[in-house]
């Protein structure tokens, strides 16, 4: 039985995630802001066949709460095999250009409060021995893009820090993984004007998390052919990539 | 807002739907009061599986359900099932069958919702015995704009609750729902095949053989007329005694293009349906096929709908009382037959006299039958209204859920009930089709 943490708890991929896990029987510890929204997925999860899910209402304002929150979970589930870091927004980018406040309350949403819960995780795991991290970056942290640079730079930020924090606990047994998914069909990207054939589903992106977290995959590009497609746009010059409209 | 637009099964009448996505039942009421307010009026919509109007909504907007598929509880002795309203019924085999239940009444997709199912008040092969799906359920939740969350049962808010079996939607949202599933040994169906070679062998047949069978159906060849008008292929069912209860995913296949006209024309009906029928035993054969194949054989192919082409189809479904029964089918037969217009998929089964606590539900005791036809110009002032004046003199009537064309006089006139429903409709909750059958 796996005993896992999940942040961020009802957003579409971590709940296609915690259904397959509640399939195989694991024991969830459900992390979100809005408490009646998680009790209806623990209700969901538990019917589904996960083994007991308790639902934390955590404020991410207040990093002070993440070590509480931590400890409630590993005591809850008797231990923590994986730590899954799912929660985040799409700030609106043009806004964002015209307010400072605005800016930083989404990077401190997608930025710096994963760097704060992984602060924790991290010694918490590190001290077991053994675990399993894993946090929803994006292929948008690869390049900034004019059009969602504020998104983009958050997700950069983790996973710079996502990759020195595996270097850190790799002696550790502990993995780290980076997942990168590209355009998938949630709540969040509703209404986008996303090209139809580029969009996953949260169910297929979800199966290959949860392979890739069991592997311990170190950066999870999913669907995998962004793995080709982010090499290329990598490799554009800066002097050509500031001239396109991306 | 989404930008996709979405349409009914029958991508017929063309009215495209701007769909609001509803992704939690706390939510639910601002999603309401502030798409209404801003539309005039709304509908909710599930897996848009409706074929004709009855899931279009007046405004064009509506609120899709279908991201509400979370389960609420289940106890696995009793069989007794919680799920919100936008869980379809697929998604419910995948956790009941492994547990030995399966849904007491089940139509020919398992990808319809939970709320579409009381909404339309569905019905299966198994009428004869169990009646239509709300018969099993027991309480739901409904959302309305005047007075916010109810729960219906036949204790509580009974008359919502019968309204809402069969409403089409209109009384409310419905959040949740609680139904009785019904226990099953194995997940295969021992199934008893015959083919028989016009009507009269059908009424025989089904006479003989739907008392000893949990389900029955008859699927007709629908390009046949004169002596072997209604010749087809009775298939009968009952869930094996034992073996493995097994999941399966019934997809295999997915359509992959519009084609700019439809494929199904009188030259590969009449094909088709030759080889289907020519395939099927002429004496009584018995055999053990999956679920999937027997309920859901059509879901194999994912949007086999666009089969028919940017135009789209309609489907005719319609029951007639059993005494006239006999003639009133044959003479609706030989009129599709003529017209060179039908279907690969023409069924034809007797329903039961299991009363249903839905107000306006559509099965009644007698025998209905349920054609596609691909639409053309002419289908709304040829062939429909020669069917419809053939079910009108033998005091028959359509099933609104396939409906894209039933005249106001007739749909009053074979639903009486449709008074009390309007005075339960939700000020804010108005389709295509009741617009166009009421007002």
């Amino acid at each position: 039985m796996k005993k896992i943490l999940i942040v961020g708890a009802t957003s579409a991929i971590a709940t296609a995630c915690a259904r397959l896990w509640a399939v195989q029987g694991a024991k969830l510890f459900l992390v979100g802001r809005n408490s009646a929204k998680l009790e209806c997925a623990a209700a969901d999860l538990c019917v589904r066949g996960a083994v007991g899910a308790h639902s934390w209402q955590l404020d991410f304002g207040d990093v002070s709460s993440y070590r509480e929150m931590t400890e409630q979970a590993v005591q809850t589930l008797g231990g923590l095999d994986i730590a899954l870091i799912a929660h985040g927004t799409l700030p609106d980018q043009r806004a964002c250009e015209q307010d400072p406040l605005l800016a930083l309350r989404d990077f401190a949403i997608n930025g710096t409060s994963v760097i704060g819960l992984l602060t924790v995780l991290a010694n918490q795991l590190e001290q077991q021995g053994s675990g399993k991290i894993a946090v929803i970056s994006s292929v948008a942290g690869e390049r900034g893009r004019s059009s969602n640079y504020f998104y983009g730079s958050a997700k950069a930020a983790i996973s710079v820090f996502c990759e020195g924090l595996r270097a850190r606990l790799f002696r550790s047994g502990v993995s780290v993984t980076d997942i990168r998914p590209g355009f998938v069909a949630t709540p969040m990207t509703e209404g986008l004007p996303l090209p139809s054939l580029l969009v996953a589903q949260p169910d297929a992106v979800a199966r290959k998390i949860i392979a890739g977290i069991d592997r311990g995959v170190n950066v999870l590009y999913v669907p995998a052919f962004w793995s080709l497609a982010m090499m290329i746009i990598r490799n554009i010059p800066g002097f050509m990539f500031k001239r396109m409209n991306l | 807002m989404n930008k996709a637009r979405l349409q009914s099964w029958g991508n017929y009448p063309p009215l495209p739907q701007s769909a609001l996505n509803c992704y939690w039942r706390s939510e639910l009421p601002e999603k309401l009061a502030c798409a209404s307010q801003k539309h005039g009026t709304v509908l909710p919509y599930g897996s848009g599986l409706s074929y004709g109007d009855s899931c279009l909504a007046a405004s064009d907007h509506v609120l899709r359900i279908r991201p509400l598929d979370r389960y609420i509880s289940a106890d696995w002795e009793t069989g007794g099932l919680v799920a919100e309203a936008g869980m379809s019924l697929g998604d419910i085999l995948t956790l009941a069958i492994p547990q030995g239940w399966f849904l007491p009444v089940t139509p020919g997709t398992q990808h319809v919702t939970l709320g579409g199912a009381i909404a339309n008040d569905v019905h299966g092969k198994n009428h004869h015995r169990r009646g239509t799906f709300g018969g099993h359920v027991r309480s739901f939740g409904l959302l309305r704009s005047d007075r916010g969350h109810l729960v219906c049962s036949q204790e509580v808010e009974s008359d919502l609750y019968g309204a809402t079996i069969g409403g089409l939607g209109l009384t409310g949202i419905i959040t949740w729902a609680q139904i009785q599933l019904m226990p099953i040994r194995s997940s295969q169906i021992d199934c008893l095949t015959q083919r028989f070679g016009e009507l009269d062998e059908f009424f025989e047949l089904s006479a003989e053989l739907d008392d000893q069978h949990e389900f029955c159906v008859s699927w007709i060849d629908c390009s046949k007329s004169e002596r072997t008008t209604g010749r087809g292929i009775y298939i009968a069912g009952d869930f094996a005694p034992g073996g493995s209860l097994v999941y399966k995913r019934s997809h295999k296949f997915t359509f992959p293009f519009t084609p700019s006209t439809s494929l199904v024309n009188s030259l590969s009906l009449q094909l088709f349906n030759s080889i289907y029928w020519h395939q099927a035993p002429r004496v009584r054969s018995k055999s053990q096929i999956g679920y999937n194949q027997f309920f859901y054989p059509l879901d194999m192919i994912s949007r086999w709908n666009l089969i028919y082409g940017r135009k789209g189809f309609r489907q005719y479904q319609c029951v007639i009382p059993e005494p006239e029964a006999r003639n009133g089918i044959r003479a609706i037969l030989d009129a599709v037959a003529k017209s060179g217009s039908g279907s690969f998929l023409s069924v034809l089964k007797r329903f039961g006299n299991v009363p249903s606590p839905g107000l306006l539900s559509f099965p009644r005791p007698g025998i209905t039958l349920a054609i596609d036809v691909a639409q053309t110009d002419s289908l709304g002032t040829r062939l429909l209204p020669r069917l419809d004046d053939i079910v009108r003199g033998i005091g028959g009537r359509l099933y609104p859920a396939k409906d894209s064309h039933m005249s106001a006089a007739d749909f009053q006139r074979s639903y009486p009930e449709w008074r009390r429903l309007e005075e339960l409709r939700d000020p804010v909750l108005l389709s295509h089709f009741w617009k166009r059958v009421t007002q």
